[in-house]
C-alpha cells in the first residue's frame, strides 16, 4: 500500500474507532449491595395501600380503592401507575399480585437506551431521566416485562414505571409501597438476603409454596421477586422468558461492530488494490468515462 | 450566485401534473396531521400502544426505507472497490437516491420519538448508550449521510461550476465510499439487531438470533431490485435528460443487477431454510403465521429469486422487472413481519396503522420524490455536465 493509501486507512480507522470504543464498560457494580424487594403472594390481601402510596409519593393517579372495582378486571402498569394490583382465581383460591418494573440486574431497558436515559443504579433501582431521553421507546420493545409506559398524550411526553423510590432510598427510607404494606408482603432489603428469607420459607414450609423463585433466574434475575403457592403461569407471569440476560442477546452483535470497523475498510482496500491498484486519477472518479471504457467516446 | 440560486428555486415544467396533483394535496394534509402530532402527542394521531410501541413510521419508513436504500453502498462496492466500470452511468442517481432515502427516512425517526428536541443527544454530552444498538443506528445514519453527501458533492460542485472544488471532492470519494460501505454493512444489520432482544414478542417464525445477517443479506438484493425499480421509472419520467446512448447500456445493467439479485435471494433463502430446519420449526406452520411466513419466503423469495436467475439466462428483462417488483414487496413484507405483523402476535389488540399515520408515510415519500426531481433536473445526475469542461 502507497502513502496516499496508509493515511486513508488509517483514517477510515480513525472513524471507526470513535464509534466503536469504550463498547461494553466494565461491570463495577456488587452484587451483595443490590436491593430489591421480595414479593410473598401468598401474604397480600388485595388492599391496595402500595397503590395508594405509589400515586401519592409519585404524584400519580391516586386510585379510589374501596370503589374503582379495579380488581374485577387484570390491569397492567399504564403511564399513570407505576405499579398495580391484580386477583388471580386459582386452584388454591383467590391470589393477588403486585406488578411494576423487575428491576432486572442486566436490564434490556437500560441496555436499549440510545442515550442512558434508562439507567441501572449501581444499587440496582433501573431509574429514567428526562433531560436525556429522545422518547425512541426502544426501551419498551425491549423490557420482557412490558413494563415502560410512555405518555402518547403529550407534547413532550414521559417514559413512566417504577423507580424503586430511588429517591426515597437515596436518604435513607424504603420504598413508599414497602411501607405501606400492612401484611409483610412486601419486603425491602438486599437481593442476597431477600433471597435467603425466600429460600428459607419454602424449605421451612414446602407445602405453602412452590419451589421456585420467580425473578432468582428469569430473565437473567430481578432486584423484584416473587413467592407463590400455585404455578406462576396461573398468576400472570410469563414463565418462557428464559434465563439469559437480554442484554446478551446484542452483546455479539455489539461486539462484532469494532471488528467489521477494522477489518472491513481493510478488506475492501485490499480487494481495490487487487482489482486494479490505485494510480492516481482512476480512482474515486465520479465521472462517466471511466478509464476503462475509454473506446467508446 | 444569489441570482442564480432563485433561477434554480423555479420550478420548471408543468405544474398539473398527475403526480402534482396527488402528492401536493398528500402533502398538506400531512403537514396537517404533524401539527398535531407535535401539539397533541403522537396518540392523537397513531394507533400506537403501550404495547405497540413502534407502529408504521418505525416499521416502515425508518427500518423499510433504509433497507431499500441498500442500493447505494452496493453500487459503490461495485463500481469504486471492484471497478466494475459498467455500473458507472448508474453511480450518481443510486447515490443520489440513497442520500435522500436516508435523509426523509432516517429523518422519519425524528417525527416518531417523542422528544425530538432531545435528538442530538446521542451525539453530544455525556450520554452516550455505548451498549444501545439504537445508538450506534444513530451515529451510523448520520455518518452515512455525511458519507454519501460528500460521495454526491462532486455533482454539486458541477452544477454551480465550482471546478476546483470538484476536483477536490472527487479525490475523497474512495475513502467516503468505504466509510460508507463499512456503515452500511453495520447499520443494515443493526435494524435487525433492534429486534433481538424483543424475543419473547416476536413471532418464533421471525425472531432468530440471526436477525443482523439477515437483514444484512436482505438489504444487498433489495437494493439491487430497487434500483432496477427506480431505474425503470427514471428512464420513463426523465427520458430526456438521460444519454441516449445510457439507454442501451442500462438494460445490460439490468441483466448484471439481476444476477446478483439473485444470488443474493438463495443466499438468503438458504440461510431462512437452514435457520428453519435447524430450531426444527415444523411444528410452527400449521397455522396462519405459518402460511404467512410461507407466502413471504416462497413466494417472495424464492420465487423471485428464480425469476431474476431466468429472466438473466433468457434476457426477459419484463421477468425481470416483475422479479424485482416482487423481490421489493417481499423485503417490505419481511420487514414489516418482524417490526409491526408478528409483533405481539399473541395479544388480542392487534396494531394497525391509522389513516393519519399512512398519509404521513405517503408525505415523507413524495417529498422525497419532489427533491428528488428537483435535483435531477437541475444536477448533472444523469448525464455528466459539458458545461463543466
Ligand atoms: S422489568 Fe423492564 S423496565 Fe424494569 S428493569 Fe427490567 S427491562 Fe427495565
Ligand atoms: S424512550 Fe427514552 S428511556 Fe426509553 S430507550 Fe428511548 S431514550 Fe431511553
Amino acid at each position: 500500500m502507497d502513502r496516499r493509501g496508509f493515511i486513508k486507512t488509517t483514517l477510515v480507522a480513525g472513524t471507526a474507532a470513535l464509534a466503536g470504543n469504550q463498547l461494553c464498560a466494565q461491570d463495577t457494580r456488587q452484587p451483595e449491595e443490590f436491593v430489591g424487594i421480595l414479593v410473598d403472594t401468598t401474604r397480600c390481601i388485595g388492599c391496595r395501600a402500595c397503590e395508594i402510596a405509589c400515586g401519592e409519593v409519585h404524584d400519580l393517579m391516586v386510585p379510589d380503592v374501596l370503589n374503582d372495582g379495579a380488581l374485577e378486571k387484570h390491569r397492567d402498569t399504564s403511564d399513570k401507575q407505576w405499579m398495580v394490583v391484580n386477583k388471580f382465581e386459582t386452584e388454591k383460591g383467590e391470589v393477588f399480585v403486585k406488578k411494576q418494573c423487575m428491576h432486572c440486574y442486566q436490564a434490556a431497558c437500560a441496555t436499549a437506551c440510545p442515550t442512558e436515559a434508562m439507567n441501572q443504579t449501581m444499587k440496582g433501582p433501573v431509574i429514567w431521566d428526562g433531560d436525556k431521553c429522545i422518547g425512541c421507546r426502544f426501551c419498551m420493545v425491549s423490557c420482557p416485562f412490558g413494563v415502560p409506559k410512555f405518555e402518547y398524550n403529550e407534547w413532550n411526553p414521559k417514559i413512566q414505571k417504577c423507580t424503586m423510590c430511588f429517591e426515597r432510598l437515596e436518604v435513607g427510607q424504603k420504598p413508599a409501597c414497602v411501607a405501606a404494606c400492612p401484611t409483610d408482603t412486601l419486603m425491602f432489603g438486599t437481593r442476597v438476603q431477600n433471597l435467603e428469607i425466600a429460600r428459607h420459607r419454602i424449605y421451612s414450609h414446602p407445602d405453602q409454596y412452590v419451589h421456585q423463585i420467580y425473578g432468582e433466574h428469569e430473565a437473567g434475575g430481578t432486584g423484584y421477586i416473587y413467592l407463590s403457592a400455585v404455578p406462576f403461569e396461573q398468576i400472570g407471569f410469563r414463565t418462557d422468558l428464559g434465563n439469559t440476560p437480554y442484554p446478551e442477546y446484542t452483546k455479539e452483535f455489539l461486539y462484532g461492530v469494532p471488528m467489521v470497523l477494522f477489518g472491513v475498510p481493510a478488506l475492501l482496500l485490499g480487494l481495490n488494490a487487487l482489482v486494479g491498484g490505485s494510480e492516481e486519477g482512476s480512482e474515486g472518479s465520479f465521472d462517466f468515462e471511466a478509464k476503462g471504457d475509454g473506446g467508446e467516446r | 450566485m444569489v441570482h442564480f440560486v432563485i433561477q434554480e428555486m423555479k420550478p420548471r415544467g408543468p405544474w398539473l401534473t398527475p403526480f402534482n396533483i396527488i402528492s401536493i394535496p398528500v402533502i398538506l394534509t400531512g403537514l396537517v396531521i404533524l401539527y398535531f402530532r407535535f401539539v397533541y402527542g403522537l396518540g392523537s394521531v397513531t394507533n400506537l400502544s403501550q404495547d405497540t410501541a413502534w407502529g408504521l413510521w418505525l416499521g416502515f419508513d425508518v427500518v423499510t426505507g433504509v433497507a431499500l436504500a441498500g442500493g447505494a453502498y452496493v453500487i459503490t462496492f461495485v463500481v469504486y472497490v471492484m471497478k466494475v466500470e459498467k455500473y458507472h452511468s448508474i453511480v450518481r442517481v443510486t447515490v443520489l437516491n440513497g442520500l435522500l432515502a436516508y435523509s426523509f427516512y432516517a429523518g422519519a425517526l425524528l417525527l416518531d420519538i417523542g422528544r425530538p428536541w432531545h435528538a442530538f443527544n446521542p451525539y453530544i454530552g455525556n450520554s452516550f448508550g455505548f451498549s444501545s444498538v439504537l445508538f450506534l443506528i444513530c451515529w451510523h445514519f448520520l455518518l452515512y449521510m455525511v458519507a454519501e453527501f460528500i460521495e454526491f458533492s462532486p455533482v454539486v460542485a458541477e452544477w454551480l461550476h465550482w471546478e476546483k472544488a470538484r476536483r477536490i471532492l472527487k479525490r475523497l470519494t474512495l475513502t467516503t465510499v468505504i466509510l460508507g460501505i463499512t456503515l452500511s454493512l453495520l447499520h443494515q444489520s443493526g435494524l435487525g439487531a433492534l429486534f433481538l432482544m424483543a424475543k419473547p414478542k416476536i413471532h418464533p417464525l421471525w425472531w432468530s438470533e440471526f436477525l443482523p445477517i439477515l437483514f444484512f443479506v436482505s438489504s444487498i438484493y433489495a437494493g439491487l431490485a430497487m434500483i432496477i425499480f427506480e431505474g425503470t421509472v427514471s428512464h420513463k419520467v426523465f427520458r430526456d435528460l438521460i444519454d441516449p446512448k445510457s439507454h442501451h447500456s442500462f438494460d445490460d445493467i439490468i441483466f448484471g443487477l439481476a444476477k446478483g439479485a439473485a444470488i443474493g435471494m438463495f443466499v438468503y433463502y438458504f440461510l431462512k431454510a437452514l435457520l428453519f430446519i435447524h430450531d426444527k420449526q415444523w411444528t410452527l406452520i400449521s397455522d396462519g403465521w405459518g402460511y404467512w411466513y410461507l407466502l413471504e419466503v416462497i413466494g417472495f423469495v424464492l420465487v423471485p429469486g428464480f425469476m431474476f436467475a431466468f429472466g438473466f439466462r433468457n434476457r426477459s428483462l419484463k421477468t425481470i422487472k416483475v422479479a424485482a417488483v416482487m423481490a421489493l414487496l417481499g423485503v417490505v413484507l419481511n420487514r414489516l413481519n418482524v417490526s409491526i405483523i408478528s409483533f405481539n402476535w399473541y395479544s388480542q389488540a392487534h396494531y394497525y396503522p391509522s389513516w393519519q399515520e399512512i398519509v404521513v408515510t405517503l408525505t415523507v415519500i413524495f417529498t422525497e420524490i419532489w427533491v428528488f426531481r428537483w435535483v435531477v433536473t437541475r444536477m448533472p445526475v444523469f448525464t455528466s455536465d459539458h458545461r463543466a469542461r
